[in-house]
């Protein structure tokens, strides 16, 4: 065997082996989601998702984690939305290449990457203790909505990065000035990868679970939410409570736990679905 | 207008400032009553037994030993996969494939530990006959598989960046698609890389729920993979979980613990930021 042929066979063997580390990872999801799905199905139906949680498993919804998740995922996007495109717009339109702007731009390179607990201990100091809304629904998703502001913001500037120059010079050519330009032309233009980050970020908040434990949110709650100032609950952080329970005879809590799990990959897959449908849809028809 | 949106990008520095005052301000009183030394150098952390220890270096161990055991996983496998998908694979391939370990990063993490805790744990449990129901290494191998696809997609780009002369250039020389992909295309990538695996060491680090649920709550100075272990995130969980009185010196260790982490990933992603901008440089 020449030197060539085992150069071949050591590429045609890296080849496979690169292959085989790409399934790796879809193997180990399929087997997981196939022992959430086969321990948790039966669970999952209406009484499931009507009932409030019980000490007895067989009796425990998830209701009021349901209502409490929407409830949070309502806000947050109402806070961090705006905030979060303005902020991408000004970034990538307004703060081009001066000190301020490269001071910025470290500042959220190092926000994108603080972990999320952090966030609730922010969260816990400012929202929960200095501005006294105390352990609500409202500080909840004030500290999801600093939390996702990195990532709505960076997917912002990567919509907005992608629409050509071109059309910012047909504007002003017309006569519009900057803030006309971003209206009339930049933001419709570049809305399909905005609304994308925007709900991968949204994705992202309704897993959370650290952040929310930190700010002292209850992992058992036997009422609606009423307003933004309720305590309250989320899916993610009934199953914490739920996963760490001992086994019952009467029972028991792995069943509950994986059905808890399937609503919320569902809400999660869900999102990520819309987001890469749109990505692609956007992506066929902009052609600049 | 220019102002209403300047406000709304000010509001991220206003967060910086936030975090950093409130981790400092609050483990200022904690460390009124512990000295530095103290909690860097004493090798025990029980904070509400009545010997009271506030050591960090358990915590540390624990954090540091679940994050080695994620990346020994982790970069190996991310770095392959890029490497695979962006020589080797078919176009059409790919396209199919990266929206599928884009679900891996999209899971919850909770949901990770519950698989970690009930599926991987009681798995290895018929190999390893002394691991404990909790222990750091099938949270690390849980978490490491979390995090292939940070380290395979970023790569993947850094690769993607490197100019298509050097490829064709090697081809020319007749190299095959390894010896190009490791001897000039890798190399070449090798400042993206490295930062997508300090991004990724620094999400392991700051990774919260798959280590509370399924590596436990015991601080332990420990370096063997199949005990329980405690790590600073699951450390602030639990404590945040308790009935630990708020104000007590015991609850002020959740942000002495705090300001531990953020200095940890801020001085990581730090790194990583300066390496990215010199490789821009580079190479506009």
């Amino acid at each position: 065997m020449t030197n060539a042929d085992k150069n071949r066979i050591k590429d045609k063997m890296f080849g496979y082996f690169g292959m085989a580390c790409t399934f790796f990872g879809i193997f180990m999801l399929l087997i997981f989601l196939s022992d959430i799905v086969i321990s948790g199905w039966q669970k999952v139906d209406f009484d499931f998702l009507s009932s409030f949680p019980s000490s007895r498993p067989k009796k425990a919804g998830i209701y009021p984690a349901l209502i409490g998740t929407l409830w949070i995922l309502g806000l947050t996007a109402i806070i961090a939305l705006p905030i979060g495109i303005a902020a991408g717009v000004y970034f990538e339109e307004y703060a081009k290449k001066s000190k301020m702007a490269n001071f910025l731009e470290i500042n959220l390179a190092n926000l994108a990457g603080v972990p999320s607990i952090i966030y609730g201990l922010l969260g816990l100091q400012i929202f929960v203790r200095t501005l006294n809304f105390g352990t609500s629904i409202l500080s909840g998703a004030c500290t999801l909505a600093l939390l996702i502001l990195p990532i709505i913001i960076v997917s912002t500037r990567e919509a907005l990065k992608a629409v050509p120059d071109s059309i910012r010079q047909a504007s002003y050519g017309m006569g519009a000035n900057t803030w006309q330009t971003i209206w009339h032309q930049v933001l419709p233009a570049s809305s399909g990868g905005i609304i994308t980050g925007i709900i991968l970020a949204i994705s992202r908040a309704i897993g959370e679970t650290a952040p929310l434990i930190v700010i002292g949110a209850a992992t058992y709650i036997t009422y609606i939410p009423e307003d933004a100032m309720s305590n309250f609950t989320v899916l993610p952080m009934q199953i914490y409570d739920w996963v760490g329970m001992p086994e019952t005879p009467d029972g028991d809590y792995k069943t509950i736990s994986s059905a808890g799990i399937i609503v919320l990959l569902m809400i999660t897959f869900l999102l990520n679905g819309i987001a890469v449908f749109l990505r692609n849809r956007w992506q066929k028809k902009v052609k600049w | 207008m220019k102002r209403v949106l300047m406000i709304c990008a000010i509001i991220t520095v206003l967060t910086t400032v936030g975090i950093v005052w409130v981790l400092f301000s609050e483990s200022y009183t904690f460390f009124q009553h512990v000295s530095i030394w103290d909690f860097l150098t004493d090798t025990k952390w029980s904070p509400v037994s009545t010997e009271k220890h506030f050591g960090i270096l358990p915590l540390l161990s624990g954090t540091l030993l679940t994050t080695i055991i994620s990346m020994a996983i982790a970069v190996p496998m991310g770095v392959t996969i890029a490497i695979y998908l962006s020589e080797y694979a078919p176009k059409k391939f790919r396209y199919y494939i990266k929206p599928m370990l884009e679900i891996l990063a999209s899971v919850p993490t909770v949901v990770y530990g519950f698989f970690a805790l009930t599926v991987v744990t009681p798995f290895l449990q018929n190999y390893i006959p002394n691991l404990s129901g909790f222990n750091a290494l099938s949270a690390g191998l849980v978490m490491g598989i979390m995090i292939i696809p940070m380290i395979s997609s970023l790569s993947e780009d850094a690769l993607y960046a490197v100019p298509k002369s050097l490829r064709e250039g090697a081809y020319g020389m007749g190299s095959t698609r390894l010896q190009t992909s490791f001897q000039v295309i890798l190399p070449a990538a090798s400042s993206g890389i490295i930062v997508s695996i300090i991004l990724a060491f620094a999400r392991a680090v700051g990774e919260t729920m798959i280590v509370t649920v399924a590596a436990g709550n015991m601080a332990n100075l420990t370096a063997d993979p199949r005990e329980t272990v405690a790590t600073i995130t699951a450390f602030i969980v639990n404590m945040s979980t308790g009935d630990v009185p708020q104000d007590s010196i015991e609850y002020q260790t959740i942000f002495a613990a705090g300001v531990t982490l953020f200095v940890f990933t801020f001085i990581l992603n730090s790194i990583s930021f300066l390496i990215k901008k010199r490789f821009q440089e580079k190479y506009d």
